[in-house]
């Protein structure tokens, strides 16, 4: 993956840069040591590493102001950093950027349930805000995998999902207001504890547009009450096909599952392999979680068996206890460190629609021969989120170079479905060279235009997101300026 | 002018000599000066997959038809599009380009989400001429920035509509509601806040002042809202004399979502939103003559006298539209409510890049 060379005019001011920090950031929060810098070399797409400049840890959002300012008037471009779990590489730098954490930013400001609202420091940690509201039962809704370690910070950057956005919607159905500082160190206030902030809809172009448009360090979130309680069943299935109708025949029938999640053959049989949950060997296994009071989960499970049993599956084991319910959802959890166990992995998240499903998996598996590299499939069926996992070996010299070219494949094929290359881990670097493959010249050109105005001198994350050729010429200004 | 395609939309905008005034059906009074356009011509569904709960149509669909469509295999558009029609004495048909544009949702918004989180993708032509996308089909989608979101709400300034694609959601088996007598809007406010503080799924939350009741609505499956619904009446019983009534409940919040208590009275409509529990401290000091509370509490309908600027009487963070008024109010009072510098030079901004000319309802917005 190309990354733009370093400007040395930026690197040789390191000491003029790390001086003025260190007038409006407390010593600690200056990071300038090469072994220490290292730490920020990469996020959790291991492949590309490289340290950056310097690193700087504020802990208000007047210090973040003041480093976006003086960064500004510099020239030097701004990579923020949640926690660093990002797949897609949103958070690698580059060599003469400044990497800006907000890990030191994690308070918990207000939290009000009369309007079910929280409003927390960025850099808090998605699982510990619904930690923060448990106490009175109430739980923050989107759940990317990585909850325990991920920050908000990120989730808003890469308007992050989870397994139960089929009923509670992704981080920006979530977010209701931002404090956010601009590239120029301006703070800005959008939206609040009201719904549907004025104007236009700020909020809903800065969630998801990962880092490039300014640094969220306050957020207002929705909290909601815990349902009464929840229950998983497990369906198998002998082909792709049959699993897919039946996802498709319980949407129409009217119910609405917090959770859909599908595994494929080597998926089962990988996590077996690793977790003992007693799955059954087959083709297709459908995991479907429904919530409320004990009598409504009967009645929805009833609904859902019925179906399920006109399909005639393998398999269908309903959780009679929350041991059984754990079971069902043991291997499902553990799918990623199950692979993690056999090999080095890649993780997609294309999104089809789910009428393609079997095309899609059909597809896949022959690719996978054509490739001569192994994949497993689990996904979020209820949407239509994929998530391919291909195998690889990192130390076998060109199988990580395979691997990219098979993602690639597969990303093509989400989007000539009628899918897209991304459903919920963001384009970063890992699929910004893909871009041109859903949006034309002139639907990119668009989103180029929105950096332009939130910031014109493109240092924010600048070599994310789009082809590096659509954005050279207005890298290039930032550039030469030095 | 009526284009029948979005090419003809294009080469209408793209050969614009000055404003062009935008509508769908014009049923929400919100179009711009200038020539008018209307996207009525651009009709019909090009994509429904009810297994998939999705919905691509032209924008100039009317409303009507759509709901028809999705009725046949038992779905609706769940965040409940508003009516303006009673509201503003208008005529003609709602249109889906109308819809988002306004970013229209209804009673269901606080339990479902705005119409802009249904809305998955757009295409659409802005004030240069060129036809734009972005999204696409799919309820999952991170792919580039998000300017599906940023196109809803933006009463065409940013683009005229062409195509829409959304997120369509099963219709609910049955429907209850808990009506509570409530001596004053602290306790109705109250009430609302437990009843959607509690796990039992509220779907509307509303207070009507004159009837000095508070409404709550639960959907779903028969049984489940028949056992939610008691749930809610025992917890709601401290705050007045609570009652159920299942079914029959579709005429009752048509009318909360079409503020059917402000047709046909005359003075000034303000729509408000705020954080539910500061209604109550507003409520006091917007001297009005008639107040309707939805959201449970957060949005609040004002009917006030003619030309009065509420927003002077504004005294918690929120903000307010100016939803029906005369023209004589509309040259002093703005529509919408004006933002602080720094969002305003952003809105400014975004507005010189998608429509450079400033010929798509020019000055509607800021």
């Amino acid at each position: 993956m190309e990354m733009p060379s370093p400007n040395p005019a930026i690197l040789a001011r390191k000491s003029r840069l790390v001086e003025r920090l260190a007038k409006v950031l407390p010593a600690d929060a200056v990071i300038e040591d090469e072994a220490e810098t290292r730490a920020y070399e990469c996020d959790a797409l291991t492949a590309y590493k490289c340290p950056p400049l310097l690193a700087v840890l504020p802990r208000s959002t007047q210090e973040v102001s003041d480093v976006l300012r003086i960064c500004h008037e510099e020239g030097v471009p701004v990579v923020p950093r949640g926690a660093g779990t990002s797949l897609a590489g949103g958070a690698l730098p580059t060599a003469d950027c400044v990497i800006l954490g907000v890990a030191r930013m994690n308070d918990v400001l207000e939290t009000d349930y009369a309007n079910r609202t929280i409003r927390v420091q960025t850099g808090r940690t998605n699982l510990s805000v619904s930690g923060a509201v448990e106490e009175e039962d109430f739980f923050y809704a989107p759940d990317p995998s990585s909850q325990l370690a991920c920050a908000i910070a990120g989730n808003i950057a890469m308007n992050s999902g989870g397994a139960h956005c089929l009923k509670y919607g992704v981080t920006t159905n979530n977010l209701m207001g931002v404090t956010m500082v601009m590239m120029d160190g301006t703070v800005v206030e959008i939206g609040g504890a009201h719904l549907d902030a004025g104007g236009l809809d700020l909020l809903g172009v800065i969630c998801g547009s990962e880092g490039q448009l300014g640094v969220v360090t306050e957020a207002t979130l929705r909290i909601l009450r815990k349902p009464e309680g929840a229950r998983p069943v497990l369906i198998g299935y002998d082909s792709n096909e049959v699993a897919g109708a039946c996802v498709s025949d319980i949407i129409k029938a009217g119910v609405l599952p917090v959770a859909i999640e599908f595994m494929d053959r080597p998926c089962i049989e990988a996590c077996e392999a690793f977790a003992k949950a007693g799955y059954p060997m087959c083709e297709a296994l459908l995991i479907i979680e429904v919530e409320g009071s004990e009598a409504e989960i009967d009645h929805q499970l009833r609904l859902i068996t019925d179906i399920a049993r006109s399909h005639n599956p393998v398999e269908l084991r309903e959780a009679t206890d929350s041991d059984e319910a754990a079971r069902i959802w043991l291997g499902r959890k553990s799918a990623f460190g199950a692979m993690g166990q056999i090999n080095d992995y890649m993780c997609l998240d294309g999104t089809i629609p789910v009428t393609s499903l079997p095309h899609v998996l059909r597809r896949i598996g022959e690719m996978s021969k054509e490739f001569g590299l192994a994949v497993a499939n689990v996904f979020h069926a209820g949407d239509g989120n994929m998530h391919p996992l291909i195998l690889f070996d990192a130390n076998k010299p060109g199988d990580l170079e395979t691997c990219e070219a098979f993602g690639a494949e597969i990303l093509k094929l989400c989007v000539e479905v009628g899918g897209c290359l991304t459903g919920e881990h963001g384009v970063g670097i890992e699929k910004r060279d893909l871009m041109l493959h859903q949006y034309r010249p002139a639907d990119i050109e668009a989103q180029l235009r929105v950096k332009d105005v939130f910031d014109p001198k493109w240092l924010l994350n600048p070599a994310k997101v789009f082809p590096l050729s659509t954005t050279q010429s207005r890298r290039a200004p930032a550039m030469a300026a030095e | 002018m009526t284009p029948q395609s979005e090419a003809e939309l294009a080469d209408i905008i793209a050969a614009a000599k000055g404003p062009i005034s935008i509508r769908g059906g014009g049923t929400r009074g919100s179009s711009g000066e200038g020539d008018p356009l209307s996207v009525a011509g651009l009709s019909g569904v090009t994509l429904y997959e009810p297994g998939a709960l999705t919905l691509v149509v032209q924008a100039g669909t009317p409303v009507e038809e759509v709901k028809k469509i999705l009725a046949g295999e038992n779905q609706r558009l769940a965040f409940e599009p508003m009516d303006h029609r009673g509201l503003l004495g208008t005529q003609g048909l709602p249109t889906m380009g109308g819809v988002f544009a306004a970013n229209t949702s209804g009673p269901r918004r606080i339990q479902s989400g705005a119409a802009r989180d249904f809305l998955l993708g757009v295409r659409f032509v802005d004030g240069r001429g060129d036809v734009l996308s972005n999204g696409g089909r799919v309820m999952k989608n991170v792919t580039g920035y998000d300017l599906v979101k940023l196109m809803a709400g933006a009463y065409g300034t940013l683009g005229v509509l062409s195509e829409l694609s959304l997120k369509v959601l099963p219709k609910a088996e049955a429907c209850g509601t808990v009506a509570v007598d409530v001596a004053d809007l602290a306790t109705a406010v109250a009430a609302m806040s437990v009843a959607l503080g509690s796990p039992y799924d509220v779907t509307g939350a509303a207070y009507d002042p004159d009837a000095g009741t508070v409404f709550i609505r639960v959907e779903g499956f028969e049984t489940s809202v028949a056992y939610r619904g008691e749930a809610l009446l025992q917890a709601l019983a401290k705050f007045g004399e609570a009652r159920m009534t299942l079914g029959e409940g579709a005429a009752l919040w048509e009318g909360i979502r079409d503020v059917a208590a402000f047709h046909d009275k005359p003075g000034d409509v303000w729509r408000i939103s705020v954080k539910p529990s500061d209604a109550i401290v507003l409520a006091q000091t917007l001297g009005a003559t008639a107040l309707q509370f939805d959201w449970g509490g957060g949005l609040i309908w004002a009917l006030m006298e003619e030309g009065t600027d509420l927003r002077a009487r504004m005294n918690v963070p929120g903000h307010a539209t100016l939803v029906r008024a005369s023209a004589q109010t509309r040259g002093a009072i703005a529509r919408f409510q004006p933002e602080p510098a720094p969002l305003a030079a952003i809105s400014a901004g975004l507005r010189a890049q998608f429509d450079p000319r400033a010929i798509l309802n020019p000055g509607l917005m800021g």
